[in-house]
């Protein structure tokens, strides 16, 4: 892929973030933090591809240290967000 | 493999994989519907994975298989046991991980760049990466970097083992200038030498900076710095996304980095301060000033059974929580204070200040936890006009977000930040440790003074506590 086409689809995706996000009611700021915590941990992605190649053993090592840390965001932020989400209640009535 | 070697079917997913996270987002524009945009969230970042997993040599995949489930275990453990009220420390520690998860991947890819495609064509042996990729590459890890170091700054101030007083080393706006100034020389150096040397320092240099630029920046200004970092954590992945070109990345950190940038920009303005005030730092902490000439004053002290007569005769209620609530993990005997008094027929609201707290969106999720229904808690610019029309404002661990002060002294450090109206209630009580304290601004409280203002000194928890006692 060119530079501009990537560049092309980072900023379309800058724009719908910033509408997207706009549109989070603050009562779920936090949440929305720890969400975008882990849906960041996509990176995991590029250590995965130095996890699986061959040719480095240190990028190997490097690429599985990578999704180490990545598996505690990944796992950890939906859990905590899924769980601070739970609570969330309406009146009952 | 480069992007253009994928398949097309692995495009797609990662495109897939993007939209779940924009509809994860898109969920939690309300709560009903944010369970739901979770569980989409989690369903992309499975087929991220799968799909760049099906594509490559699955020799190493018992070790994958391996890092997977000891940081997922890691992971899951401390989100189940972890407290509401360290939040704002976890999700400091989580963008860390991201930051270095950053700087991981892209060592990975300069030590073994034909793994990603990068090299220039031709040059296969010299190992040459493409100069372009090389910029990305150098930014991708520099952000990564800066967001560990300084995350992990950030949670060791609110989790205490610092003190949230700002740090001020002499001529810090020098010295970090000119580090900056030096990473990005180094980061175009690095486009006509690959020498190895040039990588690691762009990532000492990035990790000292991350370090210098949140130690001399106050515990009160950790929302914007927590919002901050999650905006850096977002940019470092789509700069690792452009090194690899690879449109998952860059769709995620483009949403995250919009994000995160939004919170620091409703945070700011909020507390009525620039960015780059806030960067700069030095505001916050525990200032004493102004404390000397808050004892001259006269004040009217209360005690619980005052205040419950107070609420117990009241037809409106609004609560108004702030970090001192956090602290005193006061929001369970608050809820109940709150129950006895709708049983006996009052109204209560509560009013949240956007930077109450330590994290946007702190208080709401305490009182979620404390099972207080989402529909009674208010925002400042919804709820602001009711104080009028309310017999009593109960703040609690609140002190600057209700200054009058910020709206009629030019001369207060805080003018101009958008308050609650707490005064134009018919009763104010307001629940404090002692009289000496001031807010994180350090400045005195007008609202103390005042004649229709009850000052409750005690730990917010006991003297909640005590309060429903008195009421039953």
């Amino acid at each position: 892929m060119d530079f501009v086409s990537i560049l092309s689809i980072f900023v379309l995706s800058c724009f719908v973030g910033y509408y997207v996000v706009w549109s989070v009611t603050p009562a779920l700021h936090t949440p929305l933090m720890s969400v975008t915590n882990a849906i960041s941990s996509v990176i995991v992605v590029g250590a995965l591809i130095a996890a699986a190649a061959a040719g480095s053993p240190a990028a190997k090592w490097l690429g599985l240290a990578g999704v180490a840390l990545a598996g505690v965001n990944i796992f950890g932020g939906f859990a905590v967000t899924a769980r601070m989400l739970s609570m969330y209640k309406k009146k009952e009535r | 493999m480069a992007a253009e070697q994928m398949p097309a079917w692995v495009l797609i997913a990662y495109l897939i994989a993007g939209i779940c996270f924009i509809l994860a987002l898109r969920g939690l524009s309300h709560p009903e519907t944010s369970r739901a945009g979770n569980r989409i969230g989690m369903v992309g970042m499975a087929i991220a994975v799968v799909a760049t997993l099906a594509v490559h040599d699955l020799a190493s995949l018992p070790e994958i298989g391996a890092a997977i489930a000891i940081g997922g275990t890691v992971g899951l453990t401390i989100a189940r046991r972890i407290q509401m009220t360290a939040m704002p420390q976890l999700v400091a520690a989580f963008h860390s991980l991201v930051g270095m998860a950053a700087v991981l991947v892209g060592a990975a890819a300069y030590l073994n760049p034909e793994a990603y495609g990068i090299v220039v064509p031709g040059f296969d042996v010299e190992r040459l990466i493409k100069p372009a990729t090389r910029v990305e590459m150098g930014l991708g890890v520099a952000i990564g970097a800066v967001t560990f170091s300084g995350s992990v700054i950030a949670f060791l101030k609110l989790n205490g083992n610092m003190s949230g007083k700002p740090i001020l080393l002499p001529a810090r706006h020098v010295i970090n200038l000119a580090t900056i100034a030096a990473i990005l020389g180094l980061i175009g150096y690095f486009t006509i030498d690959q020498g190895a040397w040039v990588f690691v320092t762009i990532a000492a240099l990035s990790f000292a900076i991350g370090f210098l630029l949140i130690i001399p920046i106050g515990g009160a200004d950790m929302p914007v710095v927590i919002s901050m970092l999650n905006s850096y954590s977002g940019w470092a992945a789509a700069a690792m996304g452009f090194t690899l070109q690879n449109t998952a990345m860059i769709i995620t950190g483009a949403l995250v980095g919009s994000a995160g940038a939004i919170l620091s920009y409703i945070m700011c303005r909020a507390m009525n301060r620039s960015f780059i005030s806030v960067i700069a730092g030095g505001f916050g902490g525990d200032a004493v000033a102004g404390a000397a000439e808050a004892i001259d004053r006269p004040w009217k002290r209360g005690s619980a059974e005052d205040a419950a007569f107070l609420l117990g005769q009241a037809e409106q209620v609004i609560i108004v929580p702030g970090y001192g609530m956090a602290v005193a993990q006061a929001q369970h005997a608050l809820r109940e204070m709150a129950d006895i008094l709708k049983a006996k027929g009052v109204r209560v609201k509560y009013a949240i200040h956007p930077v109450a707290g330590r994290m946007p969106g702190h208080m709401n999720v305490l009182l979620a936890e404390a099972n207080v229904p989402y529909d009674e808690v208010f925002e400042l610019e919804d709820v602001n006009s009711e104080f009028a029309q309310t017999d009593v404002a109960f703040v609690i661990g609140a002190n600057d977000v209700t200054n009058p002060a910020a709206k009629t002294d030019k001369g207060s450090p805080i003018y101009g930040m958008p308050v609650l109206d707490v005064e134009k209630a018919r009763t104010v009580l307001f629940v404090k440790r002692s009289m000496g304290g001031v807010g994180y601004a350090g400045v005195d409280n007008e609202l103390f003074y005042r004649d229709n203002t009850m000052m409750l000194l005690a730990d917010a928890k006991k003297m909640v506590e005590e309060i429903v006692k008195s009421l039953d």
